[in-house]
């Protein structure tokens, strides 16, 4: 058995292919940024990180950072927990609705979540009476502070937070509940005494989980924080690459090592966590008797209600009539209403560019990833190679590792001319192509390897017993039963880089820019209304893709749209 | 302790009716066994009188006392019923010993109260040695003991068993099944036990009632579903028996009438004293009532199946090839397509 595998040649040539991508787009980046960091070519690390520690805005970077990341991470604990139980434990009605309505502001890329909330606070907004009322009426908008950046990274990250605590529950097995109930358990004293004890693991999980996320961000704390006088890592690092340019990648590298740090002191605890748990429950399933929430049915569902629409919709109606407008500050009113900012956004060479770039940049990462992916994921769940397996684990790195650290190992790995070729990617749009190489690709595999999981491994044994090499077997046995998860994976990716900011942030240039790059530009700008119109536009192909997706979902093994149980 | 009565009990899921017009009243510490094959509503009906599911239409009393109506529903954490799953349903966080003790910590009992009850169950169940223990450190039966102290502990008027021995191996249940009934002689109390396994509804039950297709066919001693069924499904579910068709020759007494059977006349039990010579009838016959002999009915052999102490021997009637006997023999079987006779020793006319 083993002679046969190792045999096959184009089992080598697949593993062969994808050594070399994860070596290339992956690890050479990241790990040239932190041995040219951590080992630099002049001076040495430890007086080089204490001298970047030592600045009062590194400290207060790093403050921030924890300060932000932790509160809203908690806040995020909490709205997620209390809509993960609602869903999953009560007989509140219309959950499909209510679900979607929570995961919008997760599917809407965080720089559009930060503009819409920002016309929404505007002194000009619709909420402007309610600011008047609580004497909040400034001279600027009251998001431009702390508060502001943690309210939005919580409600950023909720939904994530709700998907992962929403699965915690279904590991519950149902029996386990209902023996709670006839042993004379309230739903309430069911709830502290059975349900939040098994879920203490997936609570802290999710709370490592936001954390990460928080650390992470750029869109949020670039566009409220950066006004706001309120600078965490990654906009700190924005800030010294795009005043000094490379001069200052040393210390710059310094920064991104702390964020490394930080986000895999989240990632641990989650593995720690997940490692655990799994020895814990081996069953679970939907709840048969859901809790009556009895007289208290319709309170529960206004206030879910009004709080989903106030956080998910709202921003969106301020973000509609701010690209309505000719200008900031106008009325919304029948005659000032007008289709400019649109013919703007379609029509001005910097925005058409964009849209064209971040199209490209999204069909072809998708194509890579997805033609790579499956015989990746064949190789590691399949054959369960122990190289591939390995290399899954790497891949996961520059998703899971916040994007502006990718975006500085990018420049540091690139921006010299490649050797042969004497062509430098740095300042054209194939760097941006490249870091998303390695960014997405980890997230365009897990619904492959979750639809091939679910293949039985006897089909693969009996196509080896009629003598197929394992190309055949890939095109013949596995493809067919995935190909609906590779279109998924595919299309997600696609989402992703048509929406990303954070590692584009860093990485354009002019002729090179992406839709993130120019909804922040503009709004940095002064230019809002227009980049209310790009949000808009973009936010239509979001959901376009979002609604495509679960309409073909029951063709998908479950767990493969990251918003669906 | 309670009595149980179940009045035109109907539960419709999707507009798919799971009961249908159920009607059932169990005597106080009665053991009940509801058997019958899956989605036949034998587990719908444990829930509803669990109150886990509400009832579409009709009541349920468990004593005295209303507990389930179209307009209204007791919570099943106020019913005071002890319920035992098929997959134990042990808290995987709690020790041995706080899962017996959660239902009186919940009602806010003495501590010393509390001790007392914990300890006493138990000492029932042979587990104290066991109580500082996770459940995940148990054997299955362990496990399923564990959720037997559990509801004696709480001292319930009804306790509701669901399948609680499909999750063991062979030689573990009879163990088990000798522990539930023990368990039924120490607590007195009213049990209710869902299973499609005949064997153990036979072993515990003072009564059984047969049900299929979301109804009750037959409630009865575990006797007379057996020798007396009243109806083919249950004649057939009920020891695998067998129902060939025969036509009356004579009426002997009110409880006995002679049948001929594909072409000879046996002498069968019955309760129809209305009985007329020529009518078609239907015969419940179990495999061993039947007795390979030198006449009789004149089958070939088909096949023979060792069973261990036995062999089953499925016979192809001569006369009639739609007809299959089947006979249990301490003997080897004849050879196959070899012909024998068959003569039927008892038998019960539907």
């Amino acid at each position: 058995m083993m002679r046969s595998k190792t045999r096959d040649p184009k089992v080598l040539l697949i593993l062969f292919a994808v050594s070399l991508y994860i070596l290339l787009f992956c690890i050479y980046p990241i790990g040239k940024l932190l041995v040219q960091t951590i080992l630099p070519p002049t001076g040495d690390f430890a007086s080089l990180f204490m001298h970047v520690v030592g600045e009062k805005t590194v400290q207060k970077a790093i403050y921030h950072t924890l300060d932000a990341s932790l509160i809203s991470a908690f806040f995020s604990l909490i709205i997620g927990a209390i809509f993960a139980f609602l869903i999953t434990l009560t007989d509140i009605r219309n959950k499909t609705i209510l679900v979607f309505l929570l995961l919008i502001p997760m599917l809407i890329p965080a720089q559009i979540t930060a503009v819409s909330w920002l016309e929404l606070v505007s002194p000009s907004g619709p909420l402007v009476n309610v600011l008047n009322y609580f004497n909040l009426q400034g001279a600027s908008n009251p998001l431009y502070s702390r508060e502001g950046v943690i309210l939005l990274l919580s409600i950023e990250h909720a939904a994530m937070v709700f998907l992962a605590l929403r699965a915690g529950v279904y590991t519950i097995p149902a029996n386990v509940i209902e023996a709670a109930r006839s042993s004379g358990a309230t739903p309430t004293g069911t709830l502290f005494y059975i349900i939040l004890p098994l879920m203490t693991p997936f609570l802290i999980a999710g709370l490592a989980l936001a954390f990460v996320a928080s650390i992470g961000n750029f869109g949020i704390p670039a566009l409220l924080g950066i006004p706001g006088r309120y600078l965490v890592l990654s906009t700190l690092i924005y800030q010294r690459l795009s005043s000094f340019g490379p001069s200052v990648l040393e210390s710059v590298g310094i920064l991104s090592i702390i964020l490394i740090l930080m986000a895999i002191f989240g990632l641990l605890v989650q593995y720690i966590v997940n490692k655990s748990n799994k020895t814990q429950m081996v069953e679970g399933g939907k709840i048969n008797t859901p809790f009556k929430l009895g007289r208290y049915r319709l309170a529960v569902e206004v206030a879910s209600w009004s709080f989903l629409l106030f956080v998910s919709i709202l921003p969106l109606i301020a973000l509609i009539k701010t690209s309505l407008v000719p200008a900031l500050g106008m009325d919304f009113s029948l005659e000032n209403l007008t289709a400019d900012n649109f013919i703007f956004a379609i029509k001005n060479d910097v925005s058409s560019r964009a849209f064209v770039n971040s199209t490209f940049l999204g069909i072809v990462t998708a194509l890579i990833v997805a033609l790579f992916s499956v015989p990746f994921a064949y190789m590691s769940v399949i054959r369960k190679n122990k190289i591939a397996n390995f290399l899954s684990m790497v891949a996961d790195a520059p998703f899971a590792l916040p994007g502006i650290v990718l975006s500085i190992a990018s420049i540091i790995a690139f921006i010299r001319p490649l050797p042969l070729v004497h062509f430098s990617l740095y300042n054209t749009i194939w760097i941006i192509f490249v870091a998303y190489l390695a960014r997405f690709l980890a997230f365009g595999m897990k619904p492959v390897i979750a639809s091939m999981m679910q293949i039985d491994k006897s089909l693969e044994e009996a196509a080896q017993t009629v003598g197929k090499d394992s190309f055949a077997r890939i095109r013949y046995i596995i493809l067919p039963q995935i190909l609906p998860s590779v279109m998924a994976g595919a299309v997600l990716v696609f989402m992703g880089a048509f929406n990303e900011l954070t590692v584009s942030s860093l990485l354009w240039s002019v002729d090179n820019e992406t839709l993130g790059v120019v909804i922040y530009n503009l709004y940095d700008e002064g230019n809002a209304t227009g980049a209310a119109a790009i949000s808009i536009l973009t936010v239509i192909v979001t959901l376009l893709i979002v609604s495509i997706l679960s309409f073909f979902s029951r063709k998908l093994p479950k767990g493969t749209l990251p918003w669906q149980a | 302790m309670a009595s149980i009565k179940i009045n035109s009990v109907s539960k419709i899921f999707d507009n798919v009716a799971a009961l249908k017009d159920i009607n059932l009243e169990f005597i106080d510490g009665e053991f009940i066994s509801l058997l019958g094959p899956s989605g036949c509503g034998k587990t719908t009906l444990l829930r509803i009188l669990a109150g886990f599911e509400e009832v579409s239409d009709g009541e349920v009393f468990i004593g005295k006392e209303l507990v389930s109506s179209k307009s209204f529903h007791v919570l099943p954490e106020k019913r005071n019923i002890g319920m035992v799953f098929q997959a134990y349903a042990l808290w995987p966080h709690m020790s041995v010993w706080e899962n017996v003790a959660f239902g009186l910590k919940i009602q806010k009992n003495d501590k010393k109260l509390i001790k007392k009850k914990v300890e006493e169950a138990l000492e029932v169940v042979g587990l104290m040695e066991y109580q500082k223990r996770k459940p995940s450190e148990l054997s299955g039966g362990q496990k399923q003991r564990v959720a037997l102290a559990r509801c004696m502990a709480m001292e319930p008027s009804l306790i509701l068993f669901d399948e609680p021995l499909a999750n063991l191996d062979l030689n573990l249940r009879e163990s088990m099944l000798e522990e539930f009934k023990n368990f039924h002689k120490r607590l007195k109390c009213t049990m209710i036990y869902v299973t499609h396994d005949q064997g153990e509804a036979m072993a515990l039950s003072d009564r059984i009632a047969v049900m299929g297709n979301g109804t009750v066919m037959q409630l009865g001693t575990p006797q007379e579903i057996y020798h007396k069924p009243v109806s083919e499904e249950v004649a057939k579910f009920v020891g695998r028996g067998m129902v060939v068709d025969g036509v009356v020759t004579k009426n002997i007494t009110d409880q006995q009438a002679e049948v001929m059977i594909l072409g000879e006349n046996f002498i069968f039990r019955q309760h129809k004293t209305y009985l007329n010579t020529g009518d078609s009838v239907k015969v419940s016959i179990k495999s061993e009532d039947l007795r390979i002999s030198s006449k009789g009915i004149a089958t070939k052999v088909i096949s023979g199946i060792y069973q261990g102490n036995s062999w089953s021997i499925l016979l192809e009637s001569i006369n009639d090839q739609t007809t299959m006997l089947k006979v249990n023999s301490f003997d080897a079987p004849p050879k196959e397509t070899e012909v024998v006779y068959i003569e039927i020793k008892d038998g019960w006319i539907i």
